[in-house]
C-alpha cells in the first residue's frame, strides 16, 4: 500500500482570497458573514451568508474555457491554480503525467434557472447558449477543471451533500493508497447565491441573527439558532508520497485515514451512532488511537441540533481525551459543498503554524458540549495530527485525520 | 441596415465577446480555421444575432457559412 501525502493547498473563501490571507483570517478570528439585502426581497426568512467576490476571469482564461464555468467553478479555478502552484505543478507537468481530479460539488442552481427562464419566456432552446450545460450539471467543476488543465486521470465530481469534498479527498486517498493512481486534484467548490439557498431556508435552519452578521454563526453556544450558508471554492492536491519524493515536492502532510458512513434514518435529523462509526472506522484506518490526535476540526455548523450531535459522538469516540476541537464554520459559515476541503485548508494552516483558531462566539458553551475542550480563543499549539468531520443530508458523514509528515 | 453596419456589429461582437483580435478579421477570413471559431460557438453566434438582428437562425443555415463573408451576406439576406 501506497503512503499518501498532501502537497499543495489553495483556497478562496469567504474569508481570504488565497492561503496567506486566510491564515490571518484564521489566526485572527475573522467573520466572513454578511447581509444580502437580495435574499429579503426573495422572501427569505434570513438574509445572512457568507459574502464573497466572485472572480473575474476574463483575460485569464480563453471564452471558451471561461463560459462553461458556475460560480463555483470560478471559486474552485482559483483555488486550484493556488494549490497547483503550492504543490509547483506545471501545466508542462500536466500534460505529461497522468493527474486526475476529484471535486465535491451538490448543485449549480443559476445556470438551471437561466435557461429554463429563457425556454420559459421565448419558447425557444437556441437562445440559451453553449455555456449552460457545462455549467448546469453537478460535474460542472471537475468536467471545466479537466479540460482547462488537461488532465488524463481520474476525473468525476463527488456529490455527498455537505460532505461531498471530505468524501472526494477520501476516495482520493484510497485510489492513490491502492496504487491506481499518482496525483489527484481534490477540492471542493460551493455557490454562494441567494437563488441556490432559497429551498434551505425554507427549512427554518438557517441562523435569523441579523442585527450582528459577525456573531449568527456560534457552534456550541447555548445561543445557537441556526447555520449561515456561505462558499468558495478549496484545492488539496493529494500525491503518492512516492511521488512527492520524485518530484522533489514539499509534503505538507500525510493523511492517515479515511472513515465513513450513513446514518440509515431521518434525511435531515442526523444522530450520534452514523458519526461515531465513522470517527471509529477513520482511527482504525490511521491505526491511530484518540489519544494521537490533537486537534479536531468540528463540523459543527450551528444549528441546535446538528451540534450536539456531534458533541455526543465526539464524547463517545474521545472520552476524557480532552482533544482541543473548534469549528471554524464559526467563521466561515457553513461552505457545503467546499466544507470538506476547506476545513482540510484550515486544518493543515494551523498544522503548519502552530496554532489552533477559535471557535468563536462561543460566549455560553452549549449543556451538551461541557465535556470537550472547545478552543474559545486563538491557541498556540504544536498540531503533529488532526482529524476533520463532514457531515451531510441523507445521513452521510465523512472523518479524515492527517498528520504531520 | 445596409451592409456596412452588419459588419461593424459582427465585427464587434468578434472582438467582444469572442476576443478574436481585430488584426485578424477580414471579410475572406474563415471562421474556423483563420478565426478559431468551433462548433459550439456557432450556437452562440446564433444567440447573438437573433439579439442583434432579430430574426431566428436555423442550424442548417449555419453549415453554409464558411467565411466572414458568408455571414455578413446571411444576415443581410434575412435582416431587412
Amino acid at each position: 500500500m501506497n503512503r499518501v501525502v498532501i502537497t499543495g493547498l489553495g483556497i478562496y473563501s469567504t474569508i481570504g482570497k488565497n492561503l496567506e490571507e486566510v491564515k490571518k483570517s484564521i489566526y485572527n478570528g475573522k467573520s466572513g458573514i454578511g447581509i444580502d439585502l437580495r435574499r429579503k426581497e426573495f422572501g427569505f426568512r434570513s438574509s445572512l451568508t457568507g459574502i464573497i467576490e466572485e472572480p473575474n476571469l476574463k483575460g485569464v482564461l480563453p471564452r471558451r474555457m471561461r463560459i462553461g464555468l458556475a460560480e463555483q467553478g470560478k471559486y474552485a479555478y482559483v483555488a486550484t491554480m493556488e494549490a497547483l502552484d503550492n504543490a509547483k505543478i506545471s501545466t508542462d507537468f500536466l500534460e505529461e503525467n497522468e493527474v486526475g481530479i476529484l471535486y465535491g460539488n451538490d448543485s449549480s442552481s443559476i445556470p438551471v434557472i437561466d435557461a429554463i427562464d429563457i425556454v420559459r419566456q421565448k419558447k425557444d432552446t437556441s437562445l440559451i447558449g453553449s455555456g449552460s450545460i457545462f455549467q448546469s450539471m453537478n460535474s460542472t467543476i471537475t468536467m471545466n477543471l479537466s479540460v482547462i488543465l488537461k488532465l488524463r486521470g481520474i476525473n468525476f465530481t463527488i456529490s455527498g451533500a455537505c460532505a461531498s469534498s471530505s468524501h472526494a479527498i477520501g476516495i482520493a486517498f484510497l485510489l492513490i493508497k491502492q496504487g491506481l493512481q499518482d496525483i489527484i486534484i481534490c477540492g471542493g467548490g460551493q455557490e454562494i447565491n441567494a437563488e441556490s439557498m432559497g429551498s434551505f431556508d425554507c427549512l427554518g435552519a438557517f441562523s435569523i441573527r441579523e442585527d450582528d452578521p459577525a456573531k449568527a454563526s456560534r457552534p456550541f453556544d447555548k445561543n445557537r439558532d441556526g447555520l449561515v450558508p456561505s462558499g468558495g471554492g478549496a484545492t488539496v492536491i493529494v500525491e503518492s508520497l512516492e511521488s512527492a519524493i520524485k518530484r522533489g515536492a514539499n509534503i505538507l502532510g500525510e493523511i492517515k485515514g479515511y472513515g465513513f458512513s450513513s446514518n440509515g434514518e431521518h434525511i435531515s435529523v442526523p444522530n450520534v451512532e452514523g458519526p461515531v462509526r465513522s470517527l471509529e472506522r477513520c482511527l482504525k484506518d490511521a491505526n491511530l488511537s484518540p489519544k494521537n490526535i490533537d486537534y479536531i476540526n468540528a463540523h459543527a455548523t450551528s444549528t441546535p441540533v446538528g451540534d450536539i450531535s456531534e458533541a455526543k459522538a465526539l464524547e463517545i469516540v474521545f472520552g476524557q481525551q480532552k482533544i482541543p476541537i473548534s469549528s471554524t464554520k464559526s467563521m466561515t459559515g457553513h461552505e457545503m459543498w467546499m466544507g470538506g476541503a476547506s476545513e482540510v485548508v484550515y486544518s493543515m494552516l494551523m498544522m503548519q503554524n502552530d496554532f489552533i483558531a477559535p471557535n468563536i462566539n462561543l460566549e455560553n458553551i452549549d449543556e451538551s458540549a461541557k465535556n470537550l475542550n472547545l478552543i474559545r480563543e486563538t491557541k498556540h499549539a504544536k498540531i503533529d495530527t488532526f482529524l476533520s468531520n463532514s457531515f451531510g443530508f441523507g445521513g452521510t458523514n465523512s472523518t479524515l485525520i492527517i498528520s504531520k509528515y | 441596415m445596409n451592409i456596412t453596419d452588419i459588419e461593424n456589429i459582427v465585427n464587434e461582437f468578434l472582438i467582444d465577446e469572442f476576443e478574436i483580435e481585430k488584426s485578424i478579421i477580414f471579410g475572406e477570413a474563415q471562421l474556423k480555421n483563420d478565426l478559431g471559431i468551433e462548433s459550439l460557438d456557432f450556437v452562440d453566434i446564433a444567440v447573438i444575432i437573433e439579439k442583434e438582428f432579430d430574426f431566428k437562425v436555423k442550424h442548417k443555415d449555419m453549415s453554409n457559412i464558411r467565411t466572414l463573408n458568408d455571414l455578413y451576406s446571411y444576415i443581410e439576406e434575412h435582416v431587412n
